[in-house]
Protein backbone atom coordinates (compact mmCIF):
# COMPACT_ATOMS: atom_id res chain seq x y z
CA UNK A 1 0.00 0.00 0.00
CA UNK A 2 1.33 3.46 -1.28
CA UNK A 3 1.41 5.98 1.88
CA UNK A 4 2.37 9.72 1.53
CA UNK A 5 3.50 11.00 5.27
CA UNK A 6 3.34 14.89 5.24
CA UNK A 7 5.74 16.26 7.44
CA UNK A 8 5.67 19.42 9.81
CA UNK A 9 8.89 21.74 10.14
CA UNK A 10 8.36 25.33 11.29
CA UNK A 11 11.41 27.57 10.79
CA UNK A 12 13.90 24.39 9.95
CA UNK A 13 12.29 22.65 12.95
CA UNK A 14 10.67 19.36 12.81
CA UNK A 15 7.55 18.89 14.99
CA UNK A 16 8.31 15.92 16.60
CA UNK A 17 4.77 14.33 15.68
CA UNK A 18 6.77 14.10 12.44
CA UNK A 19 8.49 11.12 13.33
CA UNK A 20 5.61 9.55 14.94
CA UNK A 21 3.33 10.04 12.18
CA UNK A 22 5.96 8.22 10.35
CA UNK A 23 6.26 5.54 12.49
CA UNK A 24 2.55 4.89 11.91
CA UNK A 25 3.07 4.65 8.10
CA UNK A 26 5.99 1.83 8.24
CA UNK A 27 3.88 -0.16 10.11
CA UNK A 28 1.15 0.33 7.76
CA UNK A 29 2.45 0.51 4.61
CA UNK A 30 5.33 -0.93 2.15
CA UNK A 31 6.09 1.96 -0.22
CA UNK A 32 5.92 4.84 2.28
CA UNK A 33 7.23 8.21 0.92
CA UNK A 34 7.33 11.45 2.76
CA UNK A 35 7.14 15.33 1.56
CA UNK A 36 8.79 18.31 3.40
CA UNK A 37 7.23 21.30 2.76
CA UNK A 38 8.92 25.32 2.55
CA UNK A 39 11.86 27.45 1.49
CA UNK A 40 15.65 26.21 1.47
CA UNK A 41 14.84 22.86 3.45
CA UNK A 42 17.46 20.50 1.46
CA UNK A 43 18.88 19.96 4.95
CA UNK A 44 15.37 18.61 6.82
CA UNK A 45 14.77 16.80 3.59
CA UNK A 46 18.00 14.97 3.81
CA UNK A 47 17.70 14.35 7.52
CA UNK A 48 14.09 12.40 6.61
CA UNK A 49 15.81 10.74 3.96
CA UNK A 50 17.79 8.70 6.41
CA UNK A 51 14.78 6.83 7.67
CA UNK A 52 13.38 3.79 5.79
CA UNK A 53 11.15 5.41 2.98
CA UNK A 54 11.08 4.95 -0.75
CA UNK A 55 11.34 8.68 -1.00
CA UNK A 56 11.52 11.79 0.32
CA UNK A 57 9.89 15.00 -1.44
CA UNK A 58 11.13 18.24 -0.59
CA UNK A 59 8.17 20.35 -1.97
CA UNK A 60 9.81 23.91 -2.15
CA UNK A 61 8.66 27.26 -3.42
CA UNK A 62 9.29 30.79 -2.29
CA UNK A 63 5.58 31.35 -1.10
CA UNK A 64 5.62 28.04 0.66
CA UNK A 65 8.42 30.30 3.35
CA UNK A 66 5.82 30.52 5.93
CA UNK A 67 2.98 28.06 6.17
CA UNK A 68 -0.28 29.46 4.72
CA UNK A 69 -3.42 27.11 4.36
CA UNK A 70 -3.95 28.37 0.82
CA UNK A 71 0.05 27.89 -0.17
CA UNK A 72 0.00 24.16 1.83
CA UNK A 73 -3.09 22.89 0.02
CA UNK A 74 -2.26 24.10 -3.39
CA UNK A 75 1.23 22.32 -2.93
CA UNK A 76 -0.13 19.39 -1.67
CA UNK A 77 -2.88 18.75 -3.97
CA UNK A 78 -0.57 19.00 -6.92
CA UNK A 79 1.64 16.68 -5.14
CA UNK A 80 -0.81 13.90 -4.53
CA UNK A 81 -2.27 14.38 -8.25
CA UNK A 82 1.02 13.69 -9.42
CA UNK A 83 2.23 10.63 -6.79
CA UNK A 84 -1.45 9.21 -6.39
CA UNK A 85 -1.02 7.48 -3.09
CA UNK A 86 -3.83 5.20 -1.50
CA UNK A 87 -3.26 7.07 1.72
CA UNK A 88 -2.54 10.55 3.05
CA UNK A 89 -0.95 10.57 6.54
CA UNK A 90 -0.57 14.31 8.61
CA UNK A 91 0.48 14.49 12.31
CA UNK A 92 -2.76 15.73 14.03
CA UNK A 93 -1.02 19.06 14.99
CA UNK A 94 -2.88 22.77 15.03
CA UNK A 95 -1.49 23.48 11.51
CA UNK A 96 -2.76 20.28 10.10
CA UNK A 97 -5.92 21.03 11.57
CA UNK A 98 -6.03 24.49 9.72
CA UNK A 99 -5.28 23.21 5.99
CA UNK A 100 -6.01 19.04 5.57
CA UNK A 101 -9.64 18.93 5.95
CA UNK A 102 -9.44 21.98 2.94
CA UNK A 103 -7.04 19.72 1.13
CA UNK A 104 -8.99 16.28 1.45
CA UNK A 105 -12.37 18.48 0.39
CA UNK A 106 -10.43 18.78 -2.85
CA UNK A 107 -10.53 15.09 -3.29
CA UNK A 108 -14.01 14.78 -2.46
CA UNK A 109 -12.57 12.87 1.04
CA UNK A 110 -13.12 13.36 4.23
CA UNK A 111 -9.81 13.68 6.56
CA UNK A 112 -10.34 11.46 9.50
CA UNK A 113 -8.89 13.27 12.55
CA UNK A 114 -7.26 12.42 15.56
CA UNK A 115 -6.54 8.81 14.78
CA UNK A 116 -4.72 6.34 17.37
CA UNK A 117 -4.86 3.09 15.57
CA UNK A 118 -5.40 1.99 12.06
CA UNK A 119 -6.24 -1.99 11.23
CA UNK A 120 -6.68 -3.57 8.01
CA UNK A 121 -5.05 -2.80 4.46
CA UNK A 122 -5.61 -0.16 1.99
CA UNK A 123 -9.75 -2.33 0.78
CA UNK A 124 -10.84 -2.26 3.80
CA UNK A 125 -8.93 0.08 6.47
CA UNK A 126 -10.40 0.83 9.71
CA UNK A 127 -9.15 4.23 11.31
CA UNK A 128 -9.70 4.21 15.27
CA UNK A 129 -10.72 7.68 16.86
CA UNK A 130 -11.53 8.97 19.93
CA UNK A 131 -15.08 10.57 20.35
CA UNK A 132 -16.73 12.47 22.55
CA UNK A 133 -13.34 14.15 23.74
CA UNK A 134 -12.21 10.54 24.67
CA UNK A 135 -14.68 9.28 26.79
CA UNK A 136 -15.43 6.61 23.84
CA UNK A 137 -13.52 5.48 20.65
CA UNK A 138 -15.17 4.94 16.79
CA UNK A 139 -14.23 2.80 14.22
CA UNK A 140 -14.42 4.74 11.03
CA UNK A 141 -14.48 3.72 7.63
CA UNK A 142 -13.30 5.23 4.36
CA UNK A 143 -14.71 4.73 0.79
CA UNK A 144 -14.54 7.22 -2.48
CA UNK A 145 -12.11 7.44 -5.10
CA UNK A 146 -9.61 9.56 -3.70
CA UNK A 147 -6.83 8.81 -1.27
CA UNK A 148 -7.82 8.35 2.52
CA UNK A 149 -6.51 11.08 4.57
CA UNK A 150 -5.96 11.36 8.33
CA UNK A 151 -4.13 12.38 10.73
CA UNK A 152 -2.44 10.69 13.53
CA UNK A 153 -2.79 11.89 17.39
CA UNK A 154 0.12 12.58 19.44
CA UNK A 155 1.62 9.89 21.36
CA UNK A 156 -0.21 7.50 19.52
CA UNK A 157 3.25 5.78 18.16
CA UNK A 158 6.31 6.12 18.92
CA UNK A 159 8.88 7.79 17.16
CA UNK A 160 11.84 5.19 18.80
CA UNK A 161 10.07 2.19 16.51
CA UNK A 162 11.33 4.11 13.24
CA UNK A 163 12.98 2.21 11.01
CA UNK A 164 16.32 3.79 9.29
CA UNK A 165 17.45 3.42 5.40
CA UNK A 166 18.66 5.98 3.04
CA UNK A 167 16.02 6.91 0.57
CA UNK A 168 16.37 9.42 -2.50
CA UNK A 169 15.55 13.01 -2.24
CA UNK A 170 13.52 14.31 -5.25
CA UNK A 171 12.74 18.17 -5.43
CA UNK A 172 9.04 19.11 -6.44
CA UNK A 173 8.08 22.63 -7.59
CA UNK A 174 4.64 23.29 -7.14
CA UNK A 175 2.99 26.19 -9.39
CA UNK A 176 2.02 28.65 -7.61
CA UNK A 177 1.29 32.78 -7.14
CA UNK A 178 1.17 35.20 -4.49
CA UNK A 179 -2.34 35.97 -6.11
CA UNK A 180 -4.09 32.88 -4.84
CA UNK A 181 -2.66 33.07 -1.42
CA UNK A 182 -4.73 35.40 1.04
CA UNK A 183 -3.92 34.73 3.95
CA UNK A 184 -1.17 36.96 4.74
CA UNK A 185 0.77 35.49 8.16
CA UNK A 186 2.71 38.07 10.82
CA UNK A 187 5.61 36.56 12.96
CA UNK A 188 4.84 34.16 15.88
CA UNK A 189 4.80 35.62 19.02
CA UNK A 190 4.49 34.81 22.52
CA UNK A 191 2.85 36.56 25.31
CA UNK A 192 4.27 38.03 28.81
CA UNK A 193 6.84 36.30 29.85
CA UNK A 194 5.55 33.45 32.34
CA UNK A 195 6.03 34.29 35.74
CA UNK A 196 4.98 30.25 36.78
CA UNK A 197 7.13 27.74 35.37
CA UNK A 198 5.70 24.54 36.23
CA UNK A 199 7.72 22.64 33.79
CA UNK A 200 10.19 22.23 37.06
CA UNK A 201 7.81 21.33 39.51
CA UNK A 202 7.99 18.01 41.13
CA UNK A 203 4.35 18.00 42.12
CA UNK A 204 1.64 19.20 40.61
CA UNK A 205 -2.07 19.47 41.90
CA UNK A 206 -4.23 20.23 39.07
CA UNK A 207 -7.51 21.12 38.75
CA UNK A 208 -10.53 20.72 35.87
CA UNK A 209 -14.41 21.41 35.32
CA UNK A 210 -15.31 19.50 38.12
CA UNK A 211 -14.32 22.33 40.66
CA UNK A 212 -17.73 23.97 39.55
CA UNK A 213 -17.18 27.77 40.43
CA UNK A 214 -14.62 30.09 41.22
CA UNK A 215 -15.29 30.10 44.88
CA UNK A 216 -14.60 26.21 45.56
CA UNK A 217 -10.88 26.84 44.35
CA UNK A 218 -9.53 26.64 48.01
CA UNK A 219 -10.38 23.11 48.51
CA UNK A 220 -7.59 22.57 46.00
CA UNK A 221 -5.02 25.33 46.96
CA UNK A 222 -5.38 23.86 50.06
CA UNK A 223 -4.77 20.08 48.69
CA UNK A 224 -2.16 21.79 46.62
CA UNK A 225 -0.24 23.25 49.69
CA UNK A 226 -0.84 19.92 51.84
CA UNK A 227 1.43 18.07 49.04
CA UNK A 228 3.84 21.20 48.77
CA UNK A 229 2.57 21.12 44.71
CA UNK A 230 2.90 23.76 42.48
CA UNK A 231 -1.49 24.43 40.90
CA UNK A 232 -2.23 24.09 37.93
CA UNK A 233 -5.54 23.79 36.00
CA UNK A 234 -7.19 22.37 32.40
CA UNK A 235 -8.08 24.74 29.39
CA UNK A 236 -11.89 25.73 30.95
CA UNK A 237 -10.40 27.01 34.32
CA UNK A 238 -8.10 29.50 33.09
CA UNK A 239 -10.50 30.33 30.01
CA UNK A 240 -12.66 31.16 32.62
CA UNK A 241 -10.10 33.81 34.13
CA UNK A 242 -10.37 31.39 37.40
CA UNK A 243 -6.62 30.48 37.26
CA UNK A 244 -4.34 32.72 35.21
CA UNK A 245 -3.05 30.78 31.76
CA UNK A 246 0.49 30.84 33.03
CA UNK A 247 -1.23 27.61 34.74
CA UNK A 248 -2.92 25.92 31.98
CA UNK A 249 -1.31 22.14 31.14
CA UNK A 250 -1.98 20.77 28.06
CA UNK A 251 -1.67 21.19 24.19
CA UNK A 252 -2.27 25.14 24.34
CA UNK A 253 -0.50 25.37 27.65
CA UNK A 254 2.84 23.59 29.29
CA UNK A 255 3.87 20.18 28.73
CA UNK A 256 4.66 19.00 32.29
CA UNK A 257 6.42 16.21 33.38
CA UNK A 258 6.54 15.94 37.40
CA UNK A 259 7.23 12.91 39.69
CA UNK A 260 3.74 13.29 40.70
CA UNK A 261 0.75 14.89 39.13
CA UNK A 262 -2.85 14.83 40.81
CA UNK A 263 -5.69 15.14 38.42
CA UNK A 264 -8.98 16.46 40.54
CA UNK A 265 -11.81 17.28 38.54
CA UNK A 266 -10.23 16.79 35.06
CA UNK A 267 -11.83 14.66 32.68
CA UNK A 268 -8.91 14.18 30.82
CA UNK A 269 -9.62 15.55 27.00
CA UNK A 270 -6.59 14.84 24.76
CA UNK A 271 -5.34 18.35 24.51
CA UNK A 272 -5.24 17.78 28.54
CA UNK A 273 -3.68 14.16 28.38
CA UNK A 274 -0.52 15.25 26.06
CA UNK A 275 0.67 17.78 28.70
CA UNK A 276 0.82 15.52 31.05
CA UNK A 277 1.00 12.13 30.21
CA UNK A 278 4.80 12.09 30.49
CA UNK A 279 4.45 12.43 34.74
CA UNK A 280 6.18 9.64 36.38
CA UNK A 281 3.09 8.86 38.76
CA UNK A 282 -0.37 10.22 38.09
CA UNK A 283 -3.43 10.49 40.43
CA UNK A 284 -7.23 10.98 39.40
CA UNK A 285 -9.91 11.98 41.34
CA UNK A 286 -13.21 12.29 39.17
CA UNK A 287 -16.60 11.19 39.50
CA UNK A 288 -17.25 10.05 36.45
CA UNK A 289 -15.51 6.05 36.53
CA UNK A 290 -15.43 6.53 32.49
CA UNK A 291 -13.42 9.26 32.21
CA UNK A 292 -10.03 9.43 30.23
CA UNK A 293 -8.08 10.75 32.81
CA UNK A 294 -8.23 6.83 34.47
CA UNK A 295 -6.96 5.26 31.22
CA UNK A 296 -3.50 7.40 32.25
CA UNK A 297 -3.26 7.42 35.82
CA UNK A 298 -1.86 4.97 37.91
CA UNK A 299 -4.15 5.82 41.25
CA UNK A 300 -7.20 6.88 41.23
CA UNK A 301 -10.50 7.45 43.71
CA UNK A 302 -14.22 7.66 41.91
CA UNK A 303 -15.94 10.30 43.94
CA UNK A 304 -17.08 13.29 44.75
CA UNK A 305 -14.00 15.49 44.65
CA UNK A 306 -15.37 17.95 47.89
CA UNK A 307 -15.36 15.05 49.64
CA UNK A 308 -12.27 13.60 48.52
CA UNK A 309 -9.91 16.71 48.07
CA UNK A 310 -10.03 17.45 52.02
CA UNK A 311 -9.54 13.78 53.34
CA UNK A 312 -6.51 13.52 51.10
CA UNK A 313 -4.96 16.89 51.97
CA UNK A 314 -5.57 15.74 55.46
CA UNK A 315 -4.08 12.41 55.28
CA UNK A 316 -1.08 13.58 53.11
CA UNK A 317 -0.59 16.07 55.87
CA UNK A 318 -0.75 13.19 58.52
CA UNK A 319 1.42 11.08 56.19
CA UNK A 320 3.98 13.72 55.95
CA UNK A 321 4.05 14.65 59.96
CA UNK A 322 3.04 18.04 59.33
CA UNK B 1 -23.93 16.87 27.54
CA UNK B 2 -20.81 17.48 28.12
CA UNK B 3 -20.66 16.33 31.90
CA UNK B 4 -23.34 13.56 31.12
CA UNK B 5 -22.66 9.63 31.48
CA UNK B 6 -22.66 8.37 28.29
CA UNK B 7 -24.16 4.52 27.24
CA UNK B 8 -23.58 3.24 23.82
CA UNK B 9 -27.21 2.95 21.90
CA UNK B 10 -28.01 -0.79 20.74
CA UNK B 11 -26.99 -0.51 17.13
CA UNK B 12 -23.27 -0.19 18.44
CA UNK B 13 -22.98 3.06 16.11
CA UNK B 14 -23.61 5.63 18.35
CA UNK B 15 -24.61 6.78 21.88
CA UNK B 16 -28.04 6.58 23.11
CA UNK B 17 -29.07 9.91 23.35
CA UNK B 18 -33.03 9.62 24.74
CA UNK B 19 -31.59 10.41 27.79
CA UNK B 20 -29.65 13.40 27.69
CA UNK B 21 -29.96 17.25 28.15
CA UNK B 22 -28.70 18.92 24.90
CA UNK B 23 -26.82 22.77 24.75
CA UNK B 24 -25.12 24.55 22.45
CA UNK B 25 -21.78 23.17 21.55
CA UNK B 26 -19.16 25.43 23.90
CA UNK B 27 -17.25 26.57 21.15
CA UNK B 28 -20.35 27.50 18.86
CA UNK B 29 -21.53 29.57 21.89
CA UNK B 30 -17.48 31.87 21.58
CA UNK B 31 -18.35 31.82 18.01
CA UNK B 32 -21.83 33.63 18.50
CA UNK B 33 -20.22 35.55 21.36
CA UNK B 34 -17.91 36.99 18.74
CA UNK B 35 -20.39 37.74 15.93
CA UNK B 36 -22.85 39.86 19.14
CA UNK B 37 -19.34 42.07 19.93
CA UNK B 38 -18.57 42.03 16.33
CA UNK B 39 -22.39 43.66 15.47
CA UNK B 40 -22.19 45.96 18.28
CA UNK B 41 -18.91 47.43 17.26
CA UNK B 42 -19.37 47.41 13.46
CA UNK B 43 -23.11 47.56 13.37
CA UNK B 44 -24.92 45.05 10.76
CA UNK B 45 -26.73 41.28 11.28
CA UNK B 46 -26.00 37.94 12.94
CA UNK B 47 -27.84 35.30 11.48
CA UNK B 48 -27.71 31.70 12.96
CA UNK B 49 -27.32 28.65 11.04
CA UNK B 50 -28.09 25.13 12.60
CA UNK B 51 -28.26 22.29 11.49
CA UNK B 52 -30.41 19.11 13.21
CA UNK B 53 -33.14 17.85 14.61
CA UNK B 54 -36.37 19.20 15.59
CA UNK B 55 -34.83 19.61 18.77
CA UNK B 56 -32.35 22.14 17.99
CA UNK B 57 -34.69 24.93 17.46
CA UNK B 58 -34.15 24.86 21.57
CA UNK B 59 -30.80 25.90 21.05
CA UNK B 60 -31.31 28.47 18.21
CA UNK B 61 -34.04 29.95 20.69
CA UNK B 62 -31.48 30.10 22.91
CA UNK B 63 -29.03 32.18 20.08
CA UNK B 64 -31.41 34.44 19.27
CA UNK B 65 -32.16 35.55 23.33
CA UNK B 66 -28.35 36.58 23.07
CA UNK B 67 -29.18 39.06 20.41
CA UNK B 68 -28.91 37.00 17.23
CA UNK B 69 -31.17 38.87 14.85
CA UNK B 70 -32.84 35.80 12.83
CA UNK B 71 -32.05 32.15 12.34
CA UNK B 72 -32.10 29.39 9.57
CA UNK B 73 -32.70 25.95 10.64
CA UNK B 74 -32.00 23.12 8.35
CA UNK B 75 -34.35 20.22 9.78
CA UNK B 76 -32.69 17.12 9.57
CA UNK B 77 -33.03 13.89 11.47
CA UNK B 78 -30.15 12.32 9.57
CA UNK B 79 -27.53 14.34 9.94
CA UNK B 80 -25.77 11.55 11.86
CA UNK B 81 -25.99 9.58 8.91
CA UNK B 82 -23.86 12.01 6.80
CA UNK B 83 -19.61 12.93 7.34
CA UNK B 84 -18.29 16.24 7.89
CA UNK B 85 -18.11 16.90 3.47
CA UNK B 86 -21.85 16.03 3.85
CA UNK B 87 -23.01 18.36 6.28
CA UNK B 88 -20.42 21.68 5.35
CA UNK B 89 -22.11 20.83 1.98
CA UNK B 90 -25.50 21.61 3.24
CA UNK B 91 -24.30 24.65 5.67
CA UNK B 92 -22.79 25.89 2.28
CA UNK B 93 -25.83 25.59 0.39
CA UNK B 94 -27.93 27.68 3.16
CA UNK B 95 -25.16 30.20 3.14
CA UNK B 96 -24.20 31.64 0.16
CA UNK B 97 -28.01 33.17 -0.23
CA UNK B 98 -27.15 35.11 2.53
CA UNK B 99 -23.86 36.56 1.16
CA UNK B 100 -22.51 37.37 4.29
CA UNK B 101 -19.32 39.20 5.24
CA UNK B 102 -18.41 37.11 8.08
CA UNK B 103 -18.96 33.50 8.99
CA UNK B 104 -17.92 32.57 12.27
CA UNK B 105 -17.89 28.69 13.61
CA UNK B 106 -16.34 26.69 16.91
CA UNK B 107 -13.60 24.84 16.71
CA UNK B 108 -14.78 21.47 17.13
CA UNK B 109 -18.07 19.67 18.12
CA UNK B 110 -18.22 18.19 21.63
CA UNK B 111 -19.34 15.03 19.95
CA UNK B 112 -17.71 14.21 16.89
CA UNK B 113 -14.77 16.67 17.45
CA UNK B 114 -13.15 16.70 13.96
CA UNK B 115 -13.24 20.31 13.86
CA UNK B 116 -13.33 20.64 10.26
CA UNK B 117 -16.93 22.03 9.16
CA UNK B 118 -15.73 25.76 8.93
CA UNK B 119 -12.18 24.75 6.97
CA UNK B 120 -14.36 22.56 4.88
CA UNK B 121 -17.14 25.09 4.41
CA UNK B 122 -14.40 27.66 3.79
CA UNK B 123 -13.39 25.67 0.40
CA UNK B 124 -16.38 25.27 -0.90
CA UNK B 125 -17.50 28.29 -0.94
CA UNK B 126 -14.49 29.50 -2.40
CA UNK B 127 -13.29 32.01 0.70
CA UNK B 128 -10.40 31.75 2.55
CA UNK B 129 -10.33 30.66 6.75
CA UNK B 130 -8.71 30.60 9.55
CA UNK B 131 -8.52 28.45 12.68
CA UNK B 132 -8.20 28.12 16.46
CA UNK B 133 -8.90 32.21 16.66
CA UNK B 134 -9.38 33.99 19.57
CA UNK B 135 -9.74 37.52 18.23
CA UNK B 136 -10.87 39.24 15.63
CA UNK B 137 -10.38 42.99 14.03
CA UNK B 138 -11.84 44.16 11.43
CA UNK B 139 -10.26 46.87 8.67
CA UNK B 140 -12.63 47.35 5.92
CA UNK B 141 -12.50 44.95 3.25
CA UNK B 142 -9.85 43.02 5.52
CA UNK B 143 -9.87 41.29 8.70
CA UNK B 144 -6.90 40.81 10.71
CA UNK B 145 -7.37 37.91 13.38
CA UNK B 146 -5.28 36.70 16.15
CA UNK B 147 -4.93 32.69 15.88
CA UNK B 148 -3.01 29.75 18.56
CA UNK B 149 -0.75 28.03 17.29
CA UNK B 150 1.05 25.43 20.15
CA UNK B 151 2.77 25.50 23.42
CA UNK B 152 1.58 29.25 24.15
CA UNK B 153 2.86 31.06 20.69
CA UNK B 154 0.30 32.78 18.43
CA UNK B 155 -0.02 34.26 15.06
CA UNK B 156 -1.67 37.64 13.28
CA UNK B 157 -3.25 36.97 10.37
CA UNK B 158 -4.96 39.31 8.08
CA UNK B 159 -7.09 37.95 5.12
CA UNK B 160 -9.92 39.63 2.84
CA UNK B 161 -13.43 39.60 3.52
CA UNK B 162 -15.80 37.15 3.26
CA UNK B 163 -13.60 34.47 5.27
CA UNK B 164 -14.72 31.85 7.31
CA UNK B 165 -13.22 31.84 11.01
CA UNK B 166 -13.49 28.66 13.30
CA UNK B 167 -13.11 30.04 16.96
CA UNK B 168 -11.56 28.83 19.83
CA UNK B 169 -12.90 28.59 23.29
CA UNK B 170 -12.39 31.21 25.80
CA UNK B 171 -11.87 33.66 23.08
CA UNK B 172 -14.28 36.06 24.63
CA UNK B 173 -16.57 36.02 28.14
CA UNK B 174 -20.05 34.53 27.09
CA UNK B 175 -23.14 36.42 27.66
CA UNK B 176 -26.54 35.44 29.56
CA UNK B 177 -29.57 35.53 27.59
CA UNK B 178 -31.75 38.70 29.37
CA UNK B 179 -35.23 38.21 30.25
CA UNK B 180 -36.32 41.00 27.61
CA UNK B 181 -33.90 38.82 25.22
CA UNK B 182 -36.22 36.22 25.39
CA UNK B 183 -38.96 37.77 25.42
CA UNK B 184 -37.75 38.88 22.04
CA UNK B 185 -36.29 36.03 20.77
CA UNK B 186 -40.18 34.83 20.52
CA UNK B 187 -40.96 37.04 17.69
CA UNK B 188 -37.40 36.76 15.65
CA UNK B 189 -37.46 34.76 12.61
CA UNK B 190 -36.76 31.14 12.42
CA UNK B 191 -36.65 30.01 8.81
CA UNK B 192 -36.71 26.35 8.29
CA UNK B 193 -35.01 24.29 5.04
CA UNK B 194 -35.40 20.51 4.36
CA UNK B 195 -31.67 19.27 2.88
CA UNK B 196 -33.62 18.52 -0.20
CA UNK B 197 -34.63 22.30 -0.72
CA UNK B 198 -30.80 22.94 -0.54
CA UNK B 199 -29.70 20.57 -3.12
CA UNK B 200 -30.25 16.97 -0.78
CA UNK B 201 -27.29 15.34 0.62
CA UNK B 202 -24.58 13.75 -0.71
CA UNK B 203 -23.52 9.55 0.81
CA UNK B 204 -21.05 9.86 3.34
CA UNK B 205 -17.86 9.14 2.55
CA UNK B 206 -16.75 8.29 6.21
CA UNK B 207 -18.89 6.36 8.42
CA UNK B 208 -18.37 5.15 11.62
CA UNK B 209 -18.78 1.30 11.54
CA UNK B 210 -19.03 0.91 15.97
CA UNK B 211 -18.27 3.02 19.19
CA UNK B 212 -17.04 1.55 22.20
CA UNK B 213 -15.39 1.80 25.21
CA UNK B 214 -11.58 2.49 24.87
CA UNK B 215 -9.55 -0.43 26.44
CA UNK B 216 -7.45 0.82 29.51
CA UNK B 217 -3.48 0.46 28.31
CA UNK B 218 -2.73 1.21 31.51
CA UNK B 219 -3.25 -0.87 35.16
CA UNK B 220 -5.38 1.85 37.30
CA UNK B 221 -5.38 1.06 40.81
CA UNK B 222 -8.90 2.41 42.07
CA UNK B 223 -9.80 2.69 45.70
CA UNK B 224 -12.90 2.38 47.07
CA UNK B 225 -14.73 3.43 50.29
CA UNK B 226 -15.55 6.51 51.97
CA UNK B 227 -13.65 9.58 51.15
CA UNK B 228 -10.75 8.76 54.47
CA UNK B 229 -10.54 5.46 53.84
CA UNK B 230 -9.83 6.13 50.03
CA UNK B 231 -7.57 8.94 50.25
CA UNK B 232 -5.49 7.01 53.57
CA UNK B 233 -5.19 3.98 51.18
CA UNK B 234 -3.71 6.60 47.93
CA UNK B 235 -1.41 8.26 50.92
CA UNK B 236 0.26 4.81 51.91
CA UNK B 237 0.39 4.04 47.92
CA UNK B 238 1.80 7.48 47.00
CA UNK B 239 4.43 7.10 50.22
CA UNK B 240 5.77 3.45 49.71
CA UNK B 241 4.55 1.94 46.44
CA UNK B 242 5.16 5.19 44.19
CA UNK B 243 7.19 6.78 46.71
CA UNK B 244 6.51 10.44 45.87
CA UNK B 245 5.46 12.03 49.25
Amino acid sequence: MSILVVLEQQAGQWHRMSWETLAAAQQLGDSVEAAVIGKGIGTLASEAATKKLAKVWSVEHDLLDSYTADGYTAALEQLIRKTQPKVVLFPHTYQVRDFAPKLATRFSQVLVSDVIAVHGDAGTLTLVRQLFQGKLNGDVRVSGAGPVFASMQAGAWRADTLESGSAAVETFTPTLEAGQIRQKPEAPFREAARAVDLTAAEIIVSVGRGIGEQSNLPVIEDLAQAFGAELAASRPICDSGWLPMERQVGSSGQTVAPKLYVAVGISGAIQHLVGMKGAKTIVAINKDANAPIFEVADYGIVGDLFEVAPALAAEVRKAKGA
Amino acid sequence: MRDSPLHLAASGKWIDDAELSFEINEPDAYALEEALQLKEKHGGEVVVLCAGPERAAQTIREALAKGADRAIHIETEALSSLDTLGVAKLLAAAVTPEKPDLILTGLQSDDLGAGQTGVVMAELLGVPHSTIIMQVEVRDANIRVKRELENGWFQQIEMPLPAVLAMQSGSNKLRYATLMGIKKAKTKEIRRVTPEELGGTAAAVATIDKVYLPQKSKQTQIFEGDAKTAAAQLVEKLKFEARVI
